[in-house]
């Protein structure tokens, strides 16, 4: 109680100013890297930069007065990274457009539009998040149904060996982005009602306590359905990640360090029996460990990655002036090889350390919510983030074998951005809830014993 | 384009973005030691206002039920907070088998009255919307908890 009363004192402010301030130097570094990529590629300040810039800085103000009116006490630092990364990214990919002459920049554009879109609508339309609460089991179900999607013959496309694309007239989705954020709902919202029962009630096998079936039953299950889809489907950074959600997620509910010792267990028994069965998985692997043994083959795209980073060294060859084309796949999942190569090492450092801040605040909301659902919801899409970026940038810079993700928020595919926005909007949700200070109520709490002795009870959801 | 403005180019580059790096570290820094906290205002002041304070014009001096099967049971706010529920403990005492043995309370922050939903089980309402937090109640906000209403008097 003392503990309580002590938070009770601390009243968070606003921070729209701070908000504003990050977000135009958000908009510097969208813009200047676009400045400097025509500079570098044409020698000239590129003739659309008023329109571009324009529309960069509609989208963040629009996002920017969304969050000043709808959730005015939310994190004000979360917004600005993202926009920065986002706006990074959208130069890089441009960069690589003129390079390969695509046009992948514009749409990209048009995806961050619906980004921002979907965030306001989703800050709008979710004026408290303990509301998805009540959608536990149907976001669960969604998502399954989301993950099956691409299989379906006609509907799906199977593109680079993965079938974890549907595609919709001109437009290709993966639907297994939207999934996540689904899954982390359900999850959080089915172990916020049963982690008691989890954490307390099983029997004890060999060191580690395992819960009643029933109370792991449902969960597991949803769990193997979205892991089984995604091994069918050859997607194995999704794979991981979710097998890595999952766990963060129950180990968090229960405060049971055990959850991680089984559940490393299972992921090397799981990467072992996927590299006897699965021939990519071997190559992979193969890949990772020698590079070199076929480089201008199976190793190509990672030799080229690992050729532009050490081309690009501390501070890079300059935007414009390397040779990202070089790579391939390098707009979407070797991303951080092009910013490598051109803005070399210190931006690297850069982008790194701002995913570290998006997980911290991130952590930082779960950490101050008042309800155990939203601090589950928020460790969980932390965990995604991290997790995605672990993945993604452990595979490019050759830390880990290589399995397909995008970088969020820098890579190019609309899926990802749209639901790594929405993400980003329940995130500011949460930690707006958590902050927004409530009426002090805090003097009579401590006196009555009865009260203590229902502590336990009081972390349970109070909407039910 | 010479070699020179180039490199300016990037190193500048470079700087905006660890600039930016470092003001939105400055931010987290400044959001976890800059808190302000009003409640207790300044030390030295005097304490405001002492405790049993007349009480002011529009504001509500007691809870009565006004609908179900306790019609007519008052309690004064003065003795704030004031428990509702099934249990003994309570304040106001409801024979109400939809009531919960603590379900809410009527407490007062700031010169304002609030009333708190205790976990119930059937959940406490005003109007229509069912209290997931403490909620502001001013004179005459009918509150209703299972089949009972109570008011907030003069």
């Amino acid at each position: 109680m003392a503990t309580n009363s002590a938070l009770m004192g601390f009243v968070h402010r606003r921070r729209r100013g701070a908000e504003l301030f990050l977000l135009v130097l958000a908009l510097i570094v969208g813009i200047g890297a676009y400045a400097a990529v025509g500079l570098g590629v044409d020698g000239e300040v590129p003739t659309n930069l008023i329109g571009y810039g324009g529309w960069l800085t509609l989208l963040v103000v629009a996002a920017h007065i969304a969050v000043r009116i709808v959730a005015p006490y939310a994190d004000p630092v979360l917004l600005p990274v993202v926009a920065a990364l986002n706006g990074l990214g959208l130069a890089i990919i441009h960069r690589i457009d003129l390079a390969k002459d695509t046009g992948l920049a514009s749409q990209q554009l048009t995806w961050m539009t619906l980004g921002v879109v979907l965030f306001v609508a989703t800050l709008i339309v979710l004026p408290d998040h303990r509301l998805l609460a009540r959608f536990t089991y149907t976001s669960g179900l969604t998502a399954i149904a989301l993950l099956i999607l691409p299989m379906i013959p006609g509907l799906g496309t199977q593109i680079n060996g993965a079938r974890i694309w549907i595609s919709l007239g001109p437009f290709s989705f993966q639907p297994g982005e939207i999934a996540k954020v689904l899954l982390v709902i359900t999850f959080a919202g089915y172990l916020v009602v049963h982690r008691d029962a989890l954490a307390l009630a099983g029997r004890r096998v060999v060191f580690v306590d395992l819960p009643r079936g029933r109370d792991l039953g449902p969960i597991l299950m949803m769990w193997v359905v979205s892991l089984g889809i995604l091994v069918l489907q050859r997607d194995l950074g999704s794979s991981l990640l979710f097998f890595g959600l999952f766990l963060v997620m129950l180990y968090v509910a229960t405060e049971r360090p055990g959850w991680l010792v089984v559940g490393a267990l299972l992921f090397f028994g799981g990467a072992a029996v996927a590299f006897r069965i699965f021939s990519h998985v071997q190559s992979r692997v193969d890949i990772w460990l020698d590079p070199f043994a076929d480089a201008d083959g199976s190793g190509y795209q990672l030799v080229q990655a690992l050729y532009g980073f050490a081309w690009g060294g501390l501070v890079g060859r300059g935007l414009g002036e390397g040779m990202p084309q070089r790579v391939p796949y390098v707009e979407s999942d070797f991303i951080l090889a092009a910013v490598g190569e051109e803005l070399g090492l210190t931006a690297v450092m850069a982008v790194l350390l701002l995913y570290g801040l998006v997980v911290e605040r991130a952590l930082r909301a779960a950490l101050i919510s008042r309800d155990g659902f939203g601090k589950l919801v928020a460790t969980g899409l932390a965990a995604v983030f991290a997790l995605q970026v672990f993945v993604v940038i452990g595979g490019v810079t050759r830390l880990i074998p290589l399995t397909g993700l995008t970088t969020p928020f820098l890579s190019y595919g609309g899926s990802s951005l749209v639901a790594n926005w929405v993400i980003i909007a329940i995130l500011l949700r949460i930690s707006d809830q958590a902050r927004r200070p409530l009426p002090d109520l805090a003097a009579d709490e401590a006196e009555d014993p009865d009260d203590q002795a229902t502590q336990v009870v009081k972390v349970m959801p109070e909407w039910r | 384009m010479s070699e020179l403005t180039l490199f300016l180019v990037r190193i500048a580059y470079l700087a905006i973005l660890w600039i930016f790096v470092l003001s939105a570290i400055s931010v987290i820094r400044s959001d976890m030691f800059g808190a302000r906290v009003p409640a207790p205002a300044a030390p030295g002041k005097q304490p405001r206002a002492p405790k049993p304070a007349s009480p002011r014009r529009g504001q509500p001096t007691r809870v009565e039920v006004v609908q179900g099967v306790n019609t007519g049971i008052v309690a004064d706010l003065a003795q704030a907070p004031v428990l509702i529920g099934r249990g003994n403990d309570a304040a106001i005492r409801l024979d109400d088998d939809y009531v919960s043995t603590r379900h809410a309370r009527i407490v007062e922050s700031g010169g304002q009255w609030y009333v708190e939903d205790l976990g119930s089980t059937n959940g406490t309402y005003l109007g229509s919307q069912r209290l997931t937090q403490p909620v502001p109640v001013g004179l005459g906000s009918q509150i209703r908890i299972g089949k009972t209403i109570v008011e907030l008097r003069k």
